[in-house]
């Protein structure tokens, strides 16, 4: 029963993550959810320079977590993002 | 302006995908570039950081051809309006924008740019002095420019090679926009001594950039306040990077916290930092802090450039001699250019200015003669670096809207929009955020109850400063 328990935590977390990876999106860079697969750094008006830095501060905000310059530099698009949270901050989606 | 000859194998352009330009190169397709324009004109150069605009770029002032520099990511609308107005003979564009021009014929092309000879055929009669024209506001599409004499660009290059102590070992690489004339200094002043710029329209912010950086060991770059809140936050203090040598920040004031935290890098690391002031109106550079002063004089924009001099007046035009009192600062220099131009017809006009400049900035000077800037006297912002009428926009955002009631204002890297009705906010911050391509988020709208006003009608704006900070 607790192993249950544990695994439903883990899937609970998983939604609130992409949730909240995708809320962080929409609203730092003002794209609809429709526009989020395939999203590139600067593909919008909102996503360059500026954008970038403000969808970074909210993502280590939400996530709570302090990211490298490399992976700073690295986040691309909204796909390669989650690999990036995924693989080295330990954010589950 | 440049003798390139003299640097011959000299590497004077590294683009990112890795062609390398030698300053022989540059000589001889700079000559081949301006061999088919039979007499002295105007050229629109449509700029981004690529070997072609700027090899365009030095071709035309070598070659005595007036360049307009505009950015080619400039609304369409805005350059074709300027276009218009100052009816150019020539455009040297990215190829790739040849088919949004019609009625021009190509003359020539090399690096991915091309000239293509427009069908004016106005004479507009060009000052033997003007060398360049420049967008007192790179966004908005005003037509008034500053004109820059040759001798303007030569002092002020000359001025900077000698504080930054520049040779030909020098490697730069490109943050700043060409058109913007913090950008431009550090290329025309790099071309003096012979030295290799490279050549990026990448950013900061992305891994392309620090590659190139790192591949081609860049040894400095400059940037705005914006671009310094953007490398603290890449944690740029911990970046590992063996071939910076020195950085430069200009175009507003910069953080006393960030400019403690770069200057103390520099010290730490062995490296120099340099706030430095300046405007277009002034050529580009007036006062710089010297590097080993960045820690100690924390918030200062230092002292005059070689070759220039500060002092203050106050209210009644009378010169201020004691340290720590406010007034406006002025400046004389060599480098302080000729005046504007709003149209063609301008472009005859010689020096309006005589050397001295009143910059309209508000500053005071400590015991020592180090100039702090604390205020402005005129109404602009200066957003991510690039200076901002908000009358401007005021008027832009009037002529849009027709009978809205708008007030303009803000701080820096934030403009603050005030309106009467919430049912217009959405679409007023979408509209200023695409004329003048500046990133949304960096617009506050503001639904407010009436627009504060004397009873003369005129805006109280501040009366609207709280909610800008």
């Amino acid at each position: 029963m607790p192993k249950e328990g544990i695994l439903k935590k883990r899937e609970v977390d998983k939604m609130t993550n992409l949730e909240n990876y995708v809320q962080a999106f929409c609203e730092t860079l003002e794209v609809s959810e429709e526009q989020l697969t395939g999203l590139k750094y600067q593909d919008v008006p909102l996503w360059d320079s500026v954008g970038h830095m403000n969808l970074i501060a909210r993502l280590e905000e939400v996530f709570d977590i302090m990211m490298d310059t490399d992976d700073i530099i690295d986040f691309s698009s909204f796909e390669k993002g989650k690999e990036i949270l995924g693989n080295n901050y330990d954010v589950v989606f | 302006m440049w003798d390139f000859d003299k640097f011959g194998d000299n590497i004077a352009l590294i683009s990112e995908n890795g062609i390398e330009i030698s300053y022989n190169e540059l000589s001889n397709e700079g000559k081949q570039i301006v061999d088919g324009i039979d007499e002295r004109c105007l050229v629109v150069i449509l700029c981004r950081n690529t070997i072609g605009a700027i090899g365009g770029y030095s071709a035309f002032i070598n070659g005595h051809i007036v360049p307009i520099l505009l950015s080619a990511s400039l609304d369409m609308s805005l350059i074709e309006g300027l276009i218009d107005r100052y009816k150019p003979h020539y455009l040297w564009i990215p190829q790739e924008m040849r088919d949004d021009f019609h009625g021009v014929y190509e003359v020539y092309n090399q690096w991915d740019y091309c000239m293509l000879k427009t069908s004016y055929d106005t004479k507009h009669i060009l000052n033997d002095e003007l060398c360049i024209l420049l967008t007192t506001s790179g966004s908005t599409g005003s037509p008034k420019f500053v004109r820059q004499s040759y001798k303007n660009v030569k002092v002020n290059a000359e001025s900077i090679v000698n504080y930054l102590d520049l040779t030909m070992d020098e490697r730069p690489i490109t943050t700043l926009p060409m058109n913007y004339t913090y950008g431009l200094s550090i290329i025309n002043s790099h071309f003096m001594v012979g030295a290799s710029l490279l050549v990026t329209d990448k950013g900061i912010m992305q891994k392309e950039f620090w590659s190139f950086f790192k591949t081609y060991n860049a040894t400095s770059f400059g940037g705005v306040p914006y671009t310094y809140e953007m490398l603290d936050r890449l944690r740029f203090v911990n970046m590992k990077l063996p071939s910076l040598r020195y950085m430069t920040q200009a175009g507003g004031k910069l953080l006393p916290e960030l400019h403690y935290k770069f200057a103390q890098y520099a010290y730490d690391t062995g490296r120099k930092f340099y706030v430095m002031y300046g405007q277009c109106e002034a050529t580009a550079r007036m006062g710089y802090l010297p590097s080993e002063d960045a820690v100690r004089k924390c918030g200062s924009m230092g002292i005059a450039i070689p070759g220039g001099e500060f002092w203050l007046i106050d209210d009644d035009e009378n010169k201020i001699e004691q340290p720590g009192i406010k007034g406006e600062l002025v400046y004389a220099g060599d480098n302080v250019t000729l005046g504007y131009a709003v149209c063609g017809e301008d472009l005859i006009k010689g020096d309006e200015r005589n050397g001295i400049l009143r910059t309209g900035d508000i500053a005071y000077f400590d015991d020592e003669g180090y100039y702090y800037i604390v205020g402005r006297k005129k109404r602009f912002l200066k957003m991510f670096g690039n200076r901002v009428s908000l009358d401007e926009i005021q008027t832009l955002i009037k002529k849009e809207f027709k009978n809205i009631e708008v007030a303009v204002t803000g701080v820096d890297d934030k403009m603050c929009i005030f309106l009467t009705e919430d049912k217009q906010s959405a679409d007023v911050r979408k509209y200023v955020s695409d004329v003048t391509k500046l990133n949304s988020s960096a617009i506050k709208v503001f639904v407010i109850d009436e627009i504060p006003k004397n009873d003369a009608g005129k805006i109280l704006f501040y009366a609207l400063d709280a909610y800008c900070n």
